[in-house]
């Protein structure tokens, strides 16, 4: 299978020579259009586009979004509420940060077209606190589409109102989970929300029906409003499609952000002939496929199985290099897509000493409201730090294993499927390297090994 | 409380936001923290009568959110991140490096009050990484020499700034 081109829907401008993020660049690149037509349209025929186009979420779950939107408490009365999730946390993921700093005018008309689609009278973008200037560019932006009468009262005289403002994080990465980012909108402590009772659909901000979408899912939108659901289908692959931004970040000779129709790439392909393979004299090791709490995955090994194509079961027989990037197949082989972050470790890295930064993230961003998170991710993170500052034993695998076991299924939010995660792949897929870290610990490391805890 | 007109504007203006006035204490913490330099319990109870709110409330957000501060910093205040990404090209190194340029540990204020290094959880810019924030400004590929550059610009600019009245 050749090298496909990058398709590039939603980044079409990003890095583009001349292009600039206020409104006047934008409404001459045809700006604001598909925005006019939409509201022309009845809100439901916009809803079906979506549903048809099979839009799954971009912020780490793949929820397909028509789903998410047909879900929301039509009937209660209350406002209906969206925000728009800004929070751009999972390690390994850094394709909002563009979006927003140079093409903010393309989330602002997805934003709107989503809240005139659901009826939505106020919006809020939750964008995290260490991203200053975006906040400014945003607000920047929405005042300029104010001024333009796309955003505020009667918008384009069809007597439709909708606001949007700016609301700024301030470092948690909890942020990032639906409920956790609700509360702290309220204004409080980012602990998450239990489901059920308390689905953002019914029981969301101000305890009213809410959507809480990806930054880059909803500027998808706006080109399915464009093209039509059906139109979308057509780019990408069955079930995974339009086009996925992929972060590529660690041991490549071009780490960078690279975006493709969904399923036509593999992750060989991506890491070779896009990102230049591995640094000079070096091979890759390991990757993480999609944000830091993916399971990891092992140059080298295989995944075998039974797959569908079209109406027929076929066999697979991959090695890494053969996983096509798209939220199925990497669900298929045990692990995800999640947030698109592509992390890669070449032969330098220990992964014990890969995993105890990994963990010492995770327990710095526990909430600490459920038990086996707040103290699970601190043990894991004290065994991993121990191993490499202190004294490795050989028992340590097993140990942590322990601990990683017993948090997923435990908790409130889905934070301790992540934090258990990167503990259970790197033990099930390095345990040897866990196993021996006491005895090769000095001897092994390669020269050019950077600390990493 | 002292705070400048501006800020006390900007504070009334984003109360109107939100239809429960409690949504409104991040947006605050934050403006609060931008004219203060660091949140004080003055500025707790502060925020919390004019959000018709208990003193708890508040501080109980200041503690939850790495980003707000209990004690002043230094008057420049230097991020490095530490998590994968950035670690596996440099961002320890960077880290102590920055430390041994002002002689103060993260978490500190360095002797003559100008800087203040903390070590942070992922910036997103994984791509270009080990990044470092010096204040709202974001610098990626950080090596040895751009260290050494930043910490010069850094003094620069602390010669170059007017003596406090």
């Amino acid at each position: 299978m050749p090298v496909p081109p990058q398709r590039r829907l939603i980044f079409a401008h990003v890095d583009e020579p001349g292009y600039t993020n206020d409104i006047g660049c934008y409404l001459r690149h045809g700006g604001y259009e598909v925005m006019k037509r939409a509201f022309a349209r009845k809100p439901e025929e916009l809803i079906d586009e979506v549903k048809k186009s099979g839009l799954r979420g971009r912020g780490g779950a793949g929820f397909p979004c028509g789903v998410k939107w047909t879900l929301v408490d039509r009937k209660s009365g209350k406002p209906i509420y969206l925000i728009v999730n800004a929070d751009e946390s999972e390690p390994g993921t850094f394709k909002d940060r563009y979006i927003i700093h140079q093409d903010p005018h393309q989330l602002i008309e997805g934003t709107m077209i989503s809240c005139f689609a659901n009826n939505v009278r106020q919006a809020y973008i939750y964008i995290r606190g260490e991203m200053p200037h975006g906040a400014r560019i945003l607000e920047k932006a929405i005042q300029e589409a104010r001024d333009h009468h796309f955003v505020g009262k009667n918008i384009l005289g069809t007597n439709y109102s909708c606001d949007i403002f700016v609301h700024r994080g301030a470092g948690a990465y909890i942020c990032g989970e639906e409920t956790g980012l609700i509360e702290s909108l309220e204004g409080k402590r980012a602990n998450p929300r239990i489901k059920p009772p308390y689905f953002p659909a019914v029981l969301g901000l101000y305890q009213c029906p809410t959507i809480v979408n990806n930054v880059e899912t909803l500027c998808h939108v706006k080109h399915i409003a464009d093209i039509g659901g059906e139109a979308y289908t057509k780019i990408g692959t069955p079930n995974n499609t339009g086009t996925r931004i992929f972060c590529v970040s660690g041991h490549v000779q071009r780490p960078g952000y690279y975006e493709f129709e969904c399923g036509k790439i593999t992750l060989g392909q991506l890491l070779n002939d896009v990102c230049g393979g591995p640094r000079p004299g070096r091979k890759f090791k390991a990757v993480i496929p999609g944000g830091s709490s993916a399971k990891v995955m092992r140059f080298g090994e295989r995944y075998k199985g039974k797959r569908k194509v079209g109406a027929e079961m076929v066999d697979y027989d991959w090695g890494v290099e053969d996983v096509p990037m798209d939220f199925d197949s990497l669900a298929m082989i045990g692990t995800m897509g999640g947030s698109g972050g592509v992390i890669v470790m070449d032969d330098s890295v220990s992964m014990v000493e890969a995993l105890a930064n990994i963990n010492a993230f995770y327990s710095h961003e526990s909430c600490g409201q459920c038990t086996p998170c707040r103290e699970g991710s601190l043990w894991m993170k004290k065994i991993t730090t121990r191993m490499v500052h202190g004294t490795a034993r050989a028992e340590d695998a097993a140990l942590l294993k322990g601990v990683a076991d017993q948090i997923p299924g435990r908790t409130i939010c889905a934070f301790g499927e992540a934090c258990s995660w990167p503990t259970q792949s790197f033990i099930a897929k390095f345990g040897d390297e866990f196993k021996d870290y006491h005895a090769t610990r000095q001897s092994a490391k390669p020269e050019a090994a950077l600390p990493l805890i | 409380m002292n705070l400048k007109p501006e800020t006390l504007q900007r504070i009334d203006e984003v109360i109107t936001h939100y239809p429960v006035k409690r949504s409104a204490t991040l947006p605050l913490l934050h403006l609060v923290q931008e004219d203060a330099g660091w949140i004080s319990p003055a500025a707790i109870e502060w925020i919390a009568r004019k959000l018709e709110l208990q003193p708890i409330n508040v501080y109980e957000v200041v503690t939850f959110y790495p980003m707000f501060r209990q004690k002043p910093i230094g008057r420049r205040h230097v991020k490095v991140c530490r998590t994968l990404s950035c670690a596996l090209t440099g961002g320890y190194r960077v880290c102590e490096q920055f430390q041994r340029e002002f002689g103060c540990r993260t978490g500190e204020v360095s002797a003559d009050g100008e800087v203040t290094i903390d070590f942070v959880e992922c910036l997103a810019s994984c791509g270009t990484g080990p990044v470092v924030m010096i204040d709202d400004d974001l610098h990626e590929r950080v090596d040895a020499a751009r260290v050494k550059a930043l910490s010069d610009e850094i003094r620069t600019a602390a010669q170059r700034r007017p003596p406090a009245p």
